[in-house]
């Protein structure tokens, strides 16, 4: 078939602006960076509201919210998926920000730990994590807390998990369902027995 | 990451036949693993072309009593499909025993059979890897080799695959369907999608270039007991030491593949004629020719004794 490249949707465009890299980045990889930044536009509907924003595709949305928007509350830890600290609600549902593209998420809603709740009037789950101290330094906290609401929405759905007894029967409200539906948001401090309590608060409370 | 062009393809066709346009595309989907490669530089596209646009996220019945699943279809809707919890109900059980539920949210079913190996080898850029720089020899075979694969691996390369629903795709006896970029499309089956490592471990699979995948077809249910048995260091989200796919009937026959221990699913077909004398046999003939390394040959026992354990629990449901 022949095919033209006016039929896609072509957003990067080469622009000859520099990018400021972090120190950590090898030398190397900053020449190649540096070489060549491509540029692309996104609109993301983030905690209710449209963000237009100019990107470099190769922002994920976890540097978009962090660096782009100043949401600082999603925090960075691995930055390779592994331990859940950069965990956001898309769509209804929660995933790793870190590994995927803002330029992914034209159209889409995202709800960060900012968008559950404010300081005077807390999510449930955030005021059960503070009643039972479910944390120390902090750190995978917001990451804890989205997963842990999508978590308790996945157990409403009937989405079974790896702890599910049967395929055909809804998943139940308890501690084994939960803590294999959370192994995805590490917690290097060891909280995880009173965050476990805090999920387990928040779900009586809902249900 | 290098720099790279983004593009939105709007149908199948169109992806394949832009990634032919050019040079060093990349399809993206889910992007959980190609992202995290291309972060280490392991992957380095200049142009990706994202096909979640394309509309390939239905799960359908085919004419003949089977489903066809989208190539785009999320790990997590596969898993709660309540046609694949009743009748597949292995594929269910593997990708549940798979990742985190947030990589579940986003990896699709296409993305899932093309994931890289975890191989540490492989990962680590100031290491050998024939895989990730033909010819520059395999670290991993006088190295820490544990998690490894044992059969059908070569002197260039003993990675495995880390998928755990390709494992339970190959007992079901899948079929994989493509689009090539001239418009052309195939089915291959699963059991032929995979290659093993021989001298060019970087060539993973047998796709052609820019080829597409488009969906995955089930074939009718075969009924019988489903059970997937991944044995791990840790009780979620870690890869599999090894995994058991098994679909027994009430007789003591069945299917059963492996994951964990080759650098595709492992099934021997003909080896299953001997399930019903019990683990020990059916292992001998599935394992025949392992080549393990000296940190992993306890990969024998524990296949071995994991089937046993998989063909009890089966006995009981019966």
């Amino acid at each position: 078939m022949t095919i033209s490249r006016r039929t896609f949707l072509i957003v990067g465009a080469v622009t000859a602006a520099s990018v400021a890299l972090p120190p950590f980045i090898s030398v190397q990889a900053s020449i190649a960076n540096a070489a060549r930044p491509i540029k692309a536009s996104v609109t993301i509907w983030v905690n209710d509201e449209p963000r237009d924003l100019d990107l470099d595709t190769r922002t994920t949305l976890l540097d978009a919210l962090r660096e782009n928007l100043q949401l600082t509350g999603t925090k960075k830890g691995c930055d390779h998926g592994q331990c859940g600290a950069c965990t956001v609600i898309a769509n209804g549902r929660r995933i790793n920000s870190c590994l995927t593209l803002a330029v992914m998420h034209e159209g889409s809603k995202i709800t960060t730990i900012e968008g559950l709740g404010t300081p005077q009037q807390l999510h449930p789950m955030q005021a059960a994590f503070i009643k039972h101290d479910g944390y120390q330094c902090g750190y995978c906290t917001p990451g804890q807390i989205c997963s842990a609401v999508a978590v308790l929405g996945e157990i409403r759905d009937g989405i079974p998990s790896h702890a599910s007894p049967s395929l055909t029967e809804p998943p139940k409200l308890i501690a084994s369902e939960i803590q294999e539906r959370m192994s995805g948001n590490l917690c290097r401090c060891g909280a995880y027995s009173n965050i476990i309590e805090a999920i387990n608060e928040a779900a009586e409370a809902s249900a | 990451m290098r720099p790279f062009t983004y593009l939105r393809a709007k149908s199948p066709a169109e992806a394949a036949a832009l990634a032919a346009q050019v040079s060093d595309s990349r399809f993206i989907a889910g992007g959980t693993n190609l992202l995290d490669l291309m972060k280490l530089d392991i992957e380095t596209p200049t142009h990706l072309i994202d096909v979640n646009g394309v509309g390939l996220d239905r799960i359908e019945a085919t004419p003949e009593g089977g489903l066809r699943i989208g190539a785009l279809v999320r790990n997590t809707d596969l898993a709660a499909d309540s046609r694949i919890r009743k009748d597949y109900g292995l594929l269910a059980r593997a990708l549940l025993a798979g990742a985190s539920g947030q990589l579940r949210n986003v990896a699709t079913t296409a993305g899932n059979l093309l994931q890289r190996t975890r191989c540490p080898y492989f990962y680590d850029t100031h290491q050998a890897c024939n895989k990730r720089q033909p010819g520059s020899g395999c670290a991993a075979i006088d190295g820490f080799s544990r998690q490894l694969g044992i059969i059908g691996v070569s002197t260039a390369c003993i990675a495995t695959h880390p998928s755990d629903m390709a494992v339970a795709m190959r007992a079901l006896d899948a079929l994989v369907e493509t689009v090539k970029p001239d418009g052309t499309t195939r089915n291959i089956p699963l059991a032929e999608l995979h290659r093993l490592p021989g001298a060019t471990p970087n060539i993973e699979t047998t796709l052609t270039a820019h080829e597409l995948i488009t969906a995955v077809t089930l074939p009718t249910p075969i009924g019988g007991t489903h059970i997937y048995q991944k044995v791990r260091d840790r009780s979620s989200y870690a890869f599999a030491l090894i995994s058991v796919g098994a679909i027994i009937q009430n007789d003591g026959s069945g299917r059963v593949a492996l994951g964990g221990v080759a650098h595709k699913p492992w099934r021997v077909e003909s080896a299953e004629s001997v399930m019903p004398q019990g683990a020990k046999a059916l292992t001998e003939q599935l394992l025949a020719g392992a080549t393990p390394t000296h940190q992993n040959a306890f990969k024998l026992t524990l296949v071995e004794r994991t089937l046993a354990a998989v063909m009890a629990q089966a006995r009981e449901h019966a």
